[in-house]
């Protein structure tokens, strides 16, 4: 297969170009770049169709290619992937305004969550295992444990009670 | 048990070209029958579980049939493969099917039974059930497409359903989440795009079978290039590192039942997707060795994660990635028992991880939190949830007897059949995930379970109040939170149920383990699908209007009734393993 190399370099430009936008941290860029990327993705899916310029009709000459016709399926696929990607666009807008309506910048943040475990102070009471009756710094079983728990394991077999 | 069933399957055999675009076409009528009933609750919750319920019965008496038979495909529209776009069920495609189906009837229950109880006039519930259903569609599309355009609309069916579940009521949090997992899942569709076009540009077609054929012409760079191209879109989807990060960071916001659905099903797809790839489209192998490092690299990547977690559905979400790399191992293996091991296991984790994750929305709801440092005393003031939790814990941790062990050994036992460096070093690294597995299985029941509640750093906090879907954010003192009551039966008879699959899998292992071993076996019998799918007038496609059988009946029980042919096992001289490695050396 021949590919048209200017086809080819317009694709890679948009891709990216694309690609450079999503890395941004503005929704409103990252959908562009998104819709960037996928025009460059529909653009390589026409080039596997055949050459520009012939018609995908049956029993149509053209004036270069005579007989010669273009791949009407990889049309076919462009114009399904434009549709979803016109859906999704619909949808990450509205994402984007409801965003906006919370947070009143165009930005995404970072997940608090992550952070936070990211940012956690090595020291034992921070961990995810700890009790609040262990010790807070060596993060070892202290004698306060013993005051859970149900009565009848905790309780001594004989104690005050039987004297 | 054969004779049984043979009337039944000589009834349904005619039917198959009806029977397998149902998956497809009912659960699409019933979004737009509950979408249309958005405003009665009591019809969008009938119409939900009955159709579920009758994919289910569906699903499975289609496992029967073609198990009995052989892979059966139908050519929509009437035209002759590769003009007409094909469906198929295989073993394979019927097995997820199957279990898909339990798993999404189950959360379904799950849902509306707390959804009856616990729901609000604030809960989008009339949303909820279309687009459930939706992704249902979506899923047991990709689950039969015989065609990779078709995959990717499959793909996006399911994706755009899961974007809206996610973001359901759209609260901060789940906004931030939900812009992140869109935009992650929208780059792997663009590059599962420009995989489309390299496949379309290399071979002129995108028929599986037919692009299978025709790859074997095409340069081996360029065709690994195309591979690794749909491995990187795949991947994405199946949360393998290191394009796993998204995963941990939006699933726990959603509500916890449609992080069980998504954590059962979604990652399952492309997983699935990267068994049919290898399997039929690039059987050479030649990246099988990459395969093998995102494998351990996902393993022991993902179940560090889950230690360090203070939320039990974000270390939940962790060992989701990490047993992912068990499927991963045995795909590239690239044996039939590999293959048939990572069937298998997908079975087992598709089950066990959702009904772990609904066993936290049940937490949630009774003790207000799901996290480490506020949790306790469940044992005593809910013993049903241990019992819940206990079970499927052990099963994932690998505990003998259940369905974990069983699956993990069937893969360790493929690997070590395998030979050579890679395969040990990676069975090591599975025995170590297990054991991790089982580490944090264990702090969840010790902390959760075990420990006064008292006793917690943070257990006087508590959520205000249950709510299925909306989120709730305000926080209330452990003990001035209003009493739930008793945990709705639906709830906890749809997790049981779930359980109950899973320790099915584990009674009945003998018989699964034949389906996923005469899966992979009619997966690695290339010829099979190709013949089924494209039949003989592939070169020449015309217009056939009665749907026929094109398998030559080679794929039939009684051709694949024997076990899996053992291969010599690898252990035991040095020179065997050094001639494994020499030739893993070699590019």
């Amino acid at each position: 297969m021949v590919a048209n190399l200017f086809l080819l370099l317009a694709a890679g430009a948009m891709v990216s170009a694309g690609v450079y936008l999503v890395l941004d941290r503005a929704m409103t860029k990252m959908m562009l770049g998104l819709m960037l990327i996928g025009n460059g993705a529909n653009l390589l899916i026409l080039q596997a169709g055949g050459p520009a310029g012939s018609p995908p009709i049956m029993g149509r000459e053209s004036l270069f290619y005579g007989e010669g016709q273009a791949d009407p399926l990889a049309q076919a696929m462009i114009l399904t992937a434009i549709v979803i990607a016109m859906a999704m666009t619909a949808f990450i807008l509205t994402l984007a305004y409801r965003q906006y309506r919370y947070r009143t910048a165009d930005v995404i943040e970072d997940d608090i969550e992550d952070a936070a475990i990211a940012a956690r102070p090595a020291t034992a009471s921070a961990a995810p295992d700890h009790d609040a009756s262990d010790d807070p710094d060596t993060g070892r079983v202290t004698s306060e444990g013993d005051v859970f728990g149900l009565r009848s394991f905790e309780a001594p077999v004989k104690g005050e009670i039987d004297d | 048990m054969t004779e049984t069933l043979t009337p039944f399957v000589d009834t349904l055999l005619p039917l198959m070209p009806f029977l397998i675009p149902l998956p497809v076409i009912l659960p699409a009528v019933a979004a737009a029958l509950a979408l249309l009933a958005a405003r009665r609750p009591r019809t969008q919750r009938i119409i939900a579980l009955t159709t579920l319920l009758v994919l289910g019965v569906l699903a499975a008496s289609m496992i029967i049939v073609v198990d009995m038979e052989g892979i059966q495909t139908v050519q929509l529209g009437g035209w002759d493969a590769p003009v007409g776009i094909t469906l198929v069920a295989d073993r394979l495609s019927t097995v997820m099917l199957t279990v898909s189906s339990v798993v999404l009837f189950c959360v379904m229950w799950y849902a509306i039974s707390q959804g009856v109880r616990d729901g609000g006039k604030d809960e989008p519930v009339a949303v909820f059930l279309p687009t459930y259903m939706l992704l249902s569609m979506g899923v047991n599309m990709s689950f039969l497409a015989g065609d990779l355009f078709n995959l990717y609309v499959g793909f996006e069916v399911f994706l755009v359903a899961s974007y809206v579940l996610l973001t359901l009521g759209a609260s901060p949090s789940r906004v931030r989440a939900g812009v992140s997992y869109v935009m992650v899942s929208m780059v792997s569709s663009m590059v599962f795009l420009f995989a489309l076009a390299g496949v379309y540009a290399a071979v002129g077609t995108v028929n599986l079978a037919q692009i299978g054929i025709r790859m074997e012409d095409v340069p081996t760079g360029t065709r690994a290039a195309i591979f690794g191209t749909l491995l990187v879109a795949f991947g994405i989807k199946a949360a393998v590192f290191p394009l796993d990060a998204w995963l941990p960071d939006s699933y726990p916001t959603a509500p916890s039942l449609v992080t069980a659905v998504f954590a059962g099903l979604l990652t399952k797809v492309g997983v699935y997707s990267i068994i049919r790839m290898r399997s039929v489209v690039f059987t050479d192998g030649s990246l099988d060795g990459l395969l093998m490092w995102v494998a351990l690299a996902t393993m022991i990547v993902g179940i560090l994660g889950a230690m360090a977690q203070n939320d039990i559905k974000r270390l939940l979400s962790f060992t989701l990635v990490s047993h992912i790399g068990y499927m991963i191992f045995g795909i590239a293996l690239g044996s039939a028992q590999g293959l048939s091991g990572a069937i298998f296991y997908a079975v087992h984790h598709i089950l066990v991880q959702t009904a772990l994750f609904l066993v936290v929305g049940l937490i949630e709801r009774q003790a207000g939190t799901s996290s480490l440092r506020r949790l306790g005393s469940l044992a005593y003031t809910a013993p049903v949830i241990a019992l819940l939790y206990f079970i499927p814990a052990v099963n994932l941790g690998g505990i003998p007897p259940f369905s974990g062990f069983l699956g993990k050994i069937i893969l360790l036992e493929a690997g070590a059949n395998v030979g050579g460096f890679m395969s040990w070093l990676l069975i090591g690294g599975a025995v170590v995930t297990s054991l991790l597995t089982l580490y944090v299985m264990v702090l969840v029941w010790s902390k959760g379970f075990w420990r006064d509640r008292s006793d917690a750093p943070e257990g006087n906090v508590a959520m205000a109040r249950p709510a299925p879907l909306a989120e709730v954010t305000d926080e209330v003192e452990f003990v001035e939170r209003d009493d739930v009551g008793r945990m709705p039966v639906g709830m906890v008879a749809s997790t049981a149920t779930l359980i109950a699959a899973s320790l099915a899998v584990t009674v009945l292992a003998g018989p699964i383990a034949g389906v996923t071993g005469r899966a992979a076996e009619s997966a690695q019998d290339i010829s099979i699908y190709r013949t089924a799918v494209l039949g003989t007038t592939a070169d020449n496609p015309g217009r056939t209007l009665d749907q026929q059988r094109l398998d030559d009946g080679s794929d039939t029980l009684r051709n694949r009734d024997h076990l899996l042919p053992e291969p010599q096992p690898a252990v035991g001289t040095a020179a065997t393993g050094q001639t494994a490695e020499n030739e893993e050396a070699q590019p």
